[in-house]
């Protein structure tokens, strides 16, 4: 295996040089030693915490300043904070049910899995911001038509991850919308109604 | 979670002398998907997270001469989106088979190859080894997703990385930076991982103060690859057992193979024997089961996992002739 | 004109109830808006964390939780247990701490100073020889013979001997258990408002009035929302005690949910069941004798499934059933849906569909050979198996798919059809409804029950809007304080018969009172009047609007209580219901997908049809996750819940549930008995009808559930060699 890996690397496999040899902005990203980034070096990033820094989200348009550890993930801040409790906990540490589902700068994300410290300066949108009063956003709508819901506890992500993957893919096949929606788990078992209320939004998007 | 202190540094040096400036344990923060799980339940400590995300070197995928570059913040949406990878098949079908845009946007290639062990003896404190009282609970206890090769020693634990398998059969190497300013290295992927015999020795190369930088890969150029994935559930989910090849080929014929099995090993595990077997052969759907039965036939299960030997046998055959088109659609 | 007798209307006449109409609660709950327990932040809520077990047997020697004490925003510290104590599980609870920050909290757990010490552990259910000879068992919970198995099956034609079991599973409730208590010490109010996690907002607020030496009266209980309870949230449970004490101690409101591990191992699951089955027929199928030894474990009291109700929903003139129950340092059980019934059916049905296969039978055919041989229970309920059976397998294509045993032909991939059936009771219980009529129009009834996410509030909201011939949105239904009238803890299925029962009488007795006074005025025959369309009328005269009707009210509005249960024909008892499954099996991965379900299920008059599919549906998913993939996976070595995470704990997700056809069984006699709850009924046949679909795959029977790639694969290879 050791003769395969050096017939497609060359003799001698990788090094250095290699990269330099490459484009500009690979020799930015990897020439540690000009002058200008020793002087970066110099002076280190700052170090924050472990006690509580302020800290200022951007939620729903609104910038909220807080104080809190380094250690407090968005989640917690979401909703011990800013009492946004539509981001739901589900008290686990694996991270995989998507019940706390936020759209971060157009992306669906787990908000346990990231610190409120690190997410500054970036649109943190909740489920919150899908209804004003009565306007309801369309996913939300059509949860409530397709009886997308029992318990209703892992609803709002569910409602958080469909609009952010319907926003990136309007025209979203059946097999897509249940690779997309991988992310979120119901213990009731709604999923039928949550299938019908995507695919028939993509529909739409695809008219 | 503990406390911790946070660092963002905006430059590659800065996040090097961000995690040796001090005397304790450091860890590096990337997607999150995995680091702040390990936190959360005390399977690791750490007294300072360096979030390398604010780094600009980091976020880019870039052609270089003879390969491509992938940053260690750039997440796997971003992979499949690039047409730089376009023709690495193998990776797009990891990245599409993780099947939660929670994930895929926001866990990152990098991120995937330095995860630590999903073993529940791990992630319930009993560290690598799955030790306690001088037992090994792995070897004694539930083992039923734990390793099928290279488990001789006090190592159970399978490799959590899923796009190791594709990379190290694509001959990826990982840029390391550190401890050291000036440090720098180029390790081949396949031997970026360890099997411990000691807690201590962690699960792959990096040593404290380190950090991986980038992928490099290959050029696809007329490289045939495939990975398969044996995943229980259509959503998100942890395979089972997986395989990746990479293949040169004259018509049906293969002149060149490197196939690498997941999940079934502390480590990427590279069957070479089959490999060799495949060199010279049409690839059909009988040399395919022949070569996953050549692939599998030195396992070693432990006490309640023969099971994944069948399934990785699997895979190997299934990656094949996915490799090469043949691959029925019902089964992917 | 007619008698005022209490009814339902014609069904004909329904403008809503029969209906599919929207849950009321839908917009609140898929915005966010809707606030569960786990959502409660008060002005000062101190956030509590548990100290927990991490062994399967274990005594504390010491503890200390002075070093907690002393961190910086620890307030208190709550002991569930002493030195001295014993735990008895992985997951026992130790103590808790609550705190400025759930962080805070955490540090506070991790100061507390506890040593144990290791007993030797039993945590296998399944190796009932292992059990024995660690003296775990408690034999003979069950040993009963009726006339002579042996010699009809030394008599019979054919006989089938098979193992079958299901694995323990937790209720997983999304929102794990907890509460959020407030001790108000102004005048005015309840002492203590515990925001709790419950299905039984009537009755857990006795059980804090009396730890804390309260009137029950004192406490109030409010659960508005609850994310899932299952079976499993109908105590105050000591974690919801220690909610309410660490309130008292500081002042302060305390939020107490237990975490996800500890919700996985501590407040219930649902007993595994193990069996030996051995049964005997005739050539053309009639079933002559069954006999069944059982075991399994229900935690450390050592019980398994009921084998008093063995064999499931059939009885046969011979048999003969033990129960051996395994005491094991597992976490105790409690009700989870349809308790016992999805693990008699997975061990009954299983056996019959083999025996149908050594029968070289359809097993459509076997269960219709042997529906003379229903138990005491489901004995009336033989045409309407028929008539169940026949229509699933019509919208199944049941006769066009139908292969025999194992001859699914060439390929890895191997595809059958499945097929089980189950009853269940369901039948309503005490409950009271309040209906209100205002002078402004307003009409409203309030019941101290709980919406689960059956859609409660919905139900009542229409038996009041149709009973006053409102449109839904004109009404108002409240739920989920313990302030309103009486409502029956909601388990057992007995929910939306108990509430709609108490609703329609209450707001009949009310409507009357209403179209007396329409009559004073209008000088006519009260008992002539009707409702519809929000107004009066008398034959297809309308009379007055529905608000001017009600300013003849005044102001004292009629108020009406309605009582459940009455026999008086709103509600009935005893449904049965057919599942059937098409499956595909990947016999290289051990892979099982769901191509199709079918379920087919009666619960008298359907009130509304969306929620009532929705409950159906769901039924079916809880029966994929726990015949494919989820189990409690108890290690022997290290005696821990192995698996006590979302990861791990495997459950379907979006693309692992196939096509879902579910159809309501309702002919007009079916209206005409009144209303029967279905909240368990739909989880019952699901795992034994998914396991005969993989075992007329394959031609093998993968015997335990969950049928994991690991438990397929591993009997393939068994059904080889």
């Amino acid at each position: 295996m050791r003769e395969h890996e050096q017939q497609r690397n060359g003799p001698g496999g990788f090094n250095r040089r290699d990269f330099l040899k490459g484009s500009g902005a690979v020799v930015a990203a990897t020439a540690i030693a000009t002058a200008e980034q020793e002087a970066q070096a110099q002076k280190a990033a700052a170090v924050q915490g472990p006690g509580k820094v302020d800290v200022t989200l951007t939620v729903n348009g609104k910038q909220h300043k807080l104080s809190i550890e380094p250690r407090t993930t968005l989640l917690d801040a979401l909703r011990d904070q800013l009492n946004l409790t539509g981001c739901k906990d589900d008290y686990d540490t694996t991270s995989c049910s998507g019940s706390d589902t936020v759209i971060i700068d157009g992306k669906a994300v787990y908000a346990s899995t990231r610190l409120a410290i690190e997410v500054q300066g970036q649109k943190i949108q909740t489920v919150e911001s899908l209804r004003d009063g009565d306007k309801i956003d369309e996913v939300i709508a059509g949860f409530v038509k397709h009886d997308a819901m029992q318990c209703g506890f892992c609803t709002p992500g569910f409602v958080m991850a469909t609009r952010a993957f319907l926003n990136q893919k309007p025209k979203a096949t059946l097999e897509e919308i249940q690779s997309g929606l991988g992310g979120n788990i119901c213990r009731c078992g709604t999923y039928k109604g949550i299938t019908a209320c995507a695919l028939e939004i993509a529909k739409k998007g695809g008219a | 979670m503990r406390p911790f202190e946070y660092v963002s540094p905006t430059t590659e040096a800065e996040a090097v002398d961000a995690l040796n400036d001090h005397d304790g344990q450091t860890m590096v923060l990337a997607g999150g998907t995995d680091l702040i799980s390990l936190l959360q339940r005390d399977a690791v400590q750490t007294q300072r997270v360096v979030d390398i995300k604010k780094i600009d070197t980091l976020k880019t995928i870039e052609q270089v001469d003879d390969g491509v570059l992938i940053g260690a913040t750039v997440t796997l949406d971003e992979a499949l989106e690039s047409p730089l990878l376009a023709g690495h098949d193998s990776i797009a079908q990891v990245i599409d088979g993780h099947r939660a845009i929670q994930i895929q946007s926001s866990g990152t290639l990098v991120g995937d190859l330095c995860q630590m062990p999903q073993c529940w003896y791990f992630r319930n404190g009993f560290g690598v080894l799955g030790r306690k009282d001088g037992e090994s609970l792995a070897e004694l206890g539930d083992n039923r997703y734990h390793a099928v090769f290279g488990n001789a020693g006090p190592a159970k634990f399978v490799c959590a990385s899923r796009f190791a398998p594709s990379m190290v059969a694509w001959g990826a190497k990982v840029r390391v930076i550190g401890p050291g300013p000036e440090d720098e290295q180029f390790v081949p992927l396949e031997y970026f991982f360890v099997t411990p015999r000691l807690e201590s020795q962690g699960v792959n190369v990096l040593k404290p103060g380190q950090l991986v930088t980038h992928i490099w890969l290959p050029k696809a150029a007329d490289t045939k690859s495939a990975a398969y994935e044996v995943l229980e559930s259509k959503g998100l989910d942890r395979p089972q057992a997986a395989a990746a090849v990479c293949l040169q080929t004259d018509g049906d014929f293969v002149r060149d193979a490197r196939i690498v099995m997941g999940h079934v090993a502390p480590t990427p595990w590279i069957a070479h024997e089959a490999a060799r077997a495949l060199v010279g052969q049409r690839l059909d759907e009988d040399m395919a089961g022949r070569i996953g039965d050549l692939a599998v036939s030195k396992a070693t299960p432990l006490t309640m996992n023969e099971y994944k030997v069948a399934m990785a046998r699997a895979a190997v055959k299934r990656s094949l002739l996915r490799a090469v088109g043949k691959l029925d659609d019902a089964l992917v | 004109m007619a008698e005022r007798t209490v009814s339902w209307g014609p069904r004909a006449s329904n403008k809503l109830i029969g209906t599919e109409t929207t849950r009321l609660d839908g917009v609140d709950k898929a915005s966010g808006s809707a606030k569960y327990t786990a959502d409660m932040n008060q002005e000062g809520t101190l956030y509590a964390r548990l100290l927990t077990c991490k062994h399967a047997s274990a005594k504390i020697t010491r503890i200390n939780v002075e070093p907690a004490k002393k961190i910086a925003g620890v307030h208190t510290v709550y002991l569930f247990k002493n030195e001295g104590d014993d735990c008895n599980w992985d997951g026992d609870i130790v103590a808790a701490v609550a705190a400025e920050t759930a962080d805070i909290a955490e540090d506070g757990v991790r100061a507390i100073e506890v040593t144990f010490e290791e007993h030797p552990h039993v945590v296998d259910e399944q190796d009932l020889d292992a059990a024995r000879k660690a003296e775990a068992t408690k034999e003979g919970i069950v040993d009963r013979t009726v006339g002579d198995p042996d010699k009809a099956i030394a008599e019979a034609d054919v006989v089938h001997e098979g193992y079958y079991g299901i694995h323990t599973i937790s209720h997983m409730c999304l929102e794990p258990h907890g509460a959020h208590c407030t001790w108000n010490n102004g005048d005015d109010g309840p002492k203590l408002t515990a925001r709790h996690s419950t299905q039984a907002v009537s009755t857990t607020g006795a059980q804090f009035a009396t730890k804390f030496g309260l009137d029950a009266t004192d406490v109030r209980v409010i659960c508005n929302f609850i994310g899932g309870g299952f079976g499993s949230k109908f105590a105050a449970d000591e974690w919801g005690w220690a909610a309410a004490q660490m309130s008292k101690d500081t002042g302060r409101p305390v939020r107490l949910m237990l975490d996800r591990a500890t919700e996985l191992k501590t407040p219930g699951t649902r007993p595994s069941g193990f069996a030996k089955v051995t049964l005997a027929a005739k050539k053309n199928g009639l079933i002559t004798a069954w006999k069944s030894h059982h075991w399994g474990t229900n935690g450390p009291q050592g019980g398994t499934i009921d084998g008093n109700q063995m064999p499931y929903v059939f009885d046969f003139e011979n048999k003969r059933v033990e129960v051996t129950g395994i005491k094991t340092n597992c976490g105790p059980n409690r009700a989870w849906r349809a308790p016992n019934h999805p693990q008699l059916c997975a061990i009954t049905d299983t056996a019959m569909t083999d025996l149908a296969a050594k029968l070289k039978m359809d097993p459509i055919d076997l269960y219709k050979a042997n529906l003379g041989q229903l138990d005491k229970v489901a004995q009336e309920n033989g045409d309407l198996y028929r008539a169940q059976l026949d229509r699933a397998a019509e919208l199944m294509e049941w006769n066009k798919k139908f292969h025999a045993h194992g001859e699914s032909g060439g390929g890895s991939v191997k595809r059958g059809l499945g097929v089980a059936l189950h009853r269940w009771g369901g039948q309503s219980v005490k409950c009271e409804a309040d209906v209100r009529l205002f002078e402004d129009g307003a009409a409203q009834v309030s019941i101290g029950s709980q919406d689960l996410g059956t859609g409660t509030r919905t139900v009542i909201a229409m038996v009041l809007a149709e009973t006053c011939g409102l449109p839904i949105e004109k009404v108002t239904a409240k739920l989920g304080s313990s302030e309103y009238v009486y409502g029956n803890p909601s388990g057992g299925s007995i929910t939306v018969g108990s509430v709609s029962g108490g609703t329609r009488r209450a707001a009949l007795a009310a409507v009357w009172k209403l179209l007396d006074k329409v009559a004073a005025k209008y000088e006519l025959d009260g008992k002539s009047l009707t409702v519809g369309n929000e107004a009066v009328w008398s034959g297809d005269k309308k009379v007055c609007s529905w608000k001017d009707a009600c300013r003849l009210i005044g102001s004292v509005p009629i108020s009406e209580v309605g009582a459940s249960p009455l026999d008086d024909g709103l509600t009935s008892k005893l449904v049965g219901g057919v599942q059937m499954a098409d499956v595909s099996v990947d016999t290289d991965t051990g892979i099982v997908r769901i191509n199709k379900m079918v379920a087919v299920q009666d619960c008298g008059l359907v009130i509304n049809e969306m929620t009532a599919k929705s409950q159906v549906y769901g039924g079916l998913i809880m029966g994929i996750a726990y015949a494919l993939s989820e189990e409690r996976i108890m290690d022997n070595k290290s005696g821990r819940y192995i698996n006590a995470d979302m990861e791990n704990y495997r459950l379907p997700r979006i693309g692992d549930i196939g096509e879902l056809v579910v159809e309501m069984y309702q002919p007009d006699s079916e209206y005409n008995r009144g209303v029967v709850g279905l909240g368990e009924p739909p989880v019952i046949s699901t795992g034994a009808a998914i396991a005969n679909a993989v075992a007329n795959a394959t031609g093998v029977r993968v015997p335990v559930l969950p049928m994991t790639p690991k438990r397929v694969l591993d009997a393939l290879k068994g059904g080889q060699a």
